[in-house]
């Protein structure tokens, strides 16, 4: 918990008559931050959103931006924006009046309000645009309208719902660039609701993973990447291996398993106490495994197995091992560099190599 | 699309059926212009020559102007009235978690069903108990209870017709609900609100049993064409009247409906995500 945070969720729940859609979530987000939730649907990353615009009332608990309570403040009385799902944009007004809408009580001249339009027309890359009507707009057009409509306002928070969602592969990852940098141009906290892993880890500053209403692990990109807390985590956020294991030995930041089909590793602790005799999981990513036709000199972090299945992807292959103990094949992800030794043709015995800060443990809690 | 896929296959039957349908239900009503141009005091067949003369007598009598400026008068009270009224109900049905939801919109719709005389009985009983005079306004209160129906019916596909987060991004760039109305959810629902009122101020200006009932001195058009049946020699003229009447109903109400032919969900322009 940090002074300074800007948006302060605290401990705030959410019941749709029996349904609970938001457990006991609290969440600090800083000033300038982007920040994401991510969740598949029905986790309540929505609602979470919907709350902080003030369409629906927290059950419990409060939330505070800039410092003041939200729970009597209105949506239209919020320092907040948002981008709709579906954009919302207002299909009787052309993309002016679209834009200028939310200026109407700052009483401008009608100069005033023509340069701001222009202004935002400009920074969203559709000048010329204002006499369009607005169903004369492709989904990325009108995307960035329902930006510019919301950003015109100067808000301390802009909430986006799945604003990419509706839009095309080549399309979702220009806008997602932009998007971006239009972040780091205006220097406004955004609040990114989505279920596209790799989207959230593309943009955001921080994430928090959400399911069932909680929040699974609130992390930078990399953090969730590299070491998510729980299996639901590590499986939600690209792919990974997972193989059943108990501690067999503590040893200041490392922590030795008996792991099912690797056999007896070592992982690095961190930070969290291990019991000996504790049933854990541990997790390897694909790419961080290397396969080698030879036993590699140092040995340790190796184990052998036989080559079952591969595939190949272009810029990488996808090959798939069977060691000893375990039903799953382990998948190993690797780049197509000249010269690899293990070919997508490859049949028979490889041998799988790791290093040992790759290695992630998962306890059940 | 081309148009012999099966679901468009012309079926010869089904049009004949649809075309002997349509004859069968307007050519009763197509007999009344037709003799309304016949030079003869008499309704029947064979056609006589061609007059305008019926229309002509009917525009010198005074009393005919009445009765059409009461028509008129009530007509346009009551379908200002009732769209209104149907503007705030289809908006809660619509909008808000009601509790009986389907009860309050059966409650509504009753009228259309209900034989009129009875509530006209019921409202002339209720009205002499309260002491309140018969006139236009007891017309007026009559018709509203026919035409809310009418109203609610035309307005509340309008209203599921758009997106709710359409009013929601209004609240979001900082208009309250009065605001978000008359800027939003009023223009969005605007087509449907004209169609409304075409369609209840004719439904208004056609009523004759609740007229019939809660009328006093002064007549309303079908209160005039009722009384003047009594004198043979006044029919052709009524049914010149009849003719317009039922040319402007037409007009009205299609036009009505033209102007809110985007209400079918799915339909609005702008709305093809």
């Amino acid at each position: 918990m940090t002074e300074d945070a800007f948006i302060s969720i605290r401990k705030v729940d959410k019941h749709f008559g029996k349904v609970q859609a938001i457990d006991s979530v609290s969440i600090e987000i800083g000033h300038g931050e982007f920040f994401s939730l991510l969740g598949s649907s029905g986790c309540g990353k929505t609602t979470l959103l919907r709350m902080l615009a003030g369409f629906e009332a927290p059950t419990g608990g409060e939330i505070f931006i800039d410092g003041q309570p939200m729970s009597d403040v209105p949506p239209h009385m919020r320092p907040v924006n948002m981008v709709f799902q579906n954009y919302a944009i207002f299909p009787h007004l052309n993309v002016r009046d679209n834009i200028a809408y939310g200026l109407r009580k700052q009483r401008l001249s009608r100069n005033r309000r023509h340069d701001l339009v222009e202004e935002m027309l400009e920074l969203i890359k559709l000048p010329g645009f204002g006499d369009r009507r607005a169903n004369e707009l492709s989904g990325g057009q009108r995307q960035r309208i329902a930006l510019a409509r919301a950003l015109i306002l100067r808000p301390k928070v802009l909430l986006l719902d799945e604003p990419l969602g509706a839009l095309d592969k080549q399309l979702r990852e220009q806008m997602q660039l932009e998007l971006r940098a239009l972040q780091r141009t205006v220097g406004i906290t955004f609040v990114f609701v989505t279920h596209d892993q790799e989207e959230a880890l593309t943009l955001s500053d921080r994430i928090a993973v959400m399911s069932q209403g909680r929040v699974l692990q609130l992390d930078t990109p990399s953090g969730l990447y590299e070491t998510p807390h729980n299996r639901e985590v590590a499986s939600f956020i690209g792919t990974m291996n997972f193989f059943d294991a108990k501690v067999s030995g503590v040893n200041g930041a490392r922590v030795e398993v008996e792991a099912a089909g690797l056999g007896r590793i070592n992982a690095p602790a961190r930070d969290r106490r291990y019991v000996e005799g504790e049933s854990v999981q541990i997790a390897i990513r694909p790419e961080k495994l290397e396969l080698t036709a030879d036993a590699p000199l140092d040995s340790g972090i190796s184990v052998q197995g036989s080559l079952e299945n591969a595939a190949y992807l272009g810029e990488r292959s996808h090959f798939f091992v069977k060691l000893d103990g375990l039903d799953q094949p382990v998948a190993v992800s690797a780049q197509n560099r000249e010269g690899a030794t293990i070919g997508t043709d490859a049949t028979g015995p490889v041998w799988l190599n790791w290093s040992e800060a790759s290695v992630v443990v998962l306890t059940s809690d | 699309m081309s148009s012999d896929t099966y679901i468009k296959r012309p079926n010869r039957p089904l049009q004949l059926y649809a075309v002997i349908f349509l004859i069968a239900l307007y050519a009763p009503v197509l007999f009344l212009p037709l003799f309304s141009f016949n030079d003869s005091l008499y309704v029947r067949f064979p056609l006589k020559e061609f007059t305008f003369k019926w229309y002509v007598e009917l525009f010198q009598r005074e009393p005919v102007w009445n009765a059409l400026m009461n028509s008129v008068r009530i007509g346009v009270v009551v379908a200002v009235l009732s769209t209104a009224m149907g503007i705030f109900a289809a908006k809660a049905i619509t909008r808000y978690r009601i509790p009986g939801r389907g009860t309050l919109v059966g409650f509504i719709m009753l009228p259309l069903v209900v034989p009129l005389i009875i509530f006209g009985v019921a409202l002339l009983v209720l009205l002499s108990q309260l002491g309140v005079p018969l006139s236009l306004y007891t017309v007026a209160i009559g018709h509203m209870i026919i035409c809310l129906p009418f109203s609610v019916a035309t307005l509340i596909p309008r209203f599921e017709g758009f997106d709710r987060a359409i009013e929601e991004a209004s609240a979001d760039l900082g208009e309250n609900a009065w605001w978000t109305f008359w800027r939003v959810t009023f223009p969005m629902v605007f087509p449907g609100v004209v169609a409304s009122l075409m369609l209840t101020f004719t439904v208004s200006f056609d009523e004759f049993i609740m007229a019939f009932f809660l009328s006093g001195t002064q007549p309303t058009l079908p209160m005039y064409i009722w009384g003047q049946l009594r004198f043979p020699q006044e029919f052709p003229s009524i049914l010149a009247l009849a003719s317009m009447i039922i040319a402007m109903s037409f007009v009205l109400v299609f036009l009505g409906q033209w102007i809110n032919r985007g209400a079918q969900p799915g339909a609005v322009k702008g709305h093809d995500t």
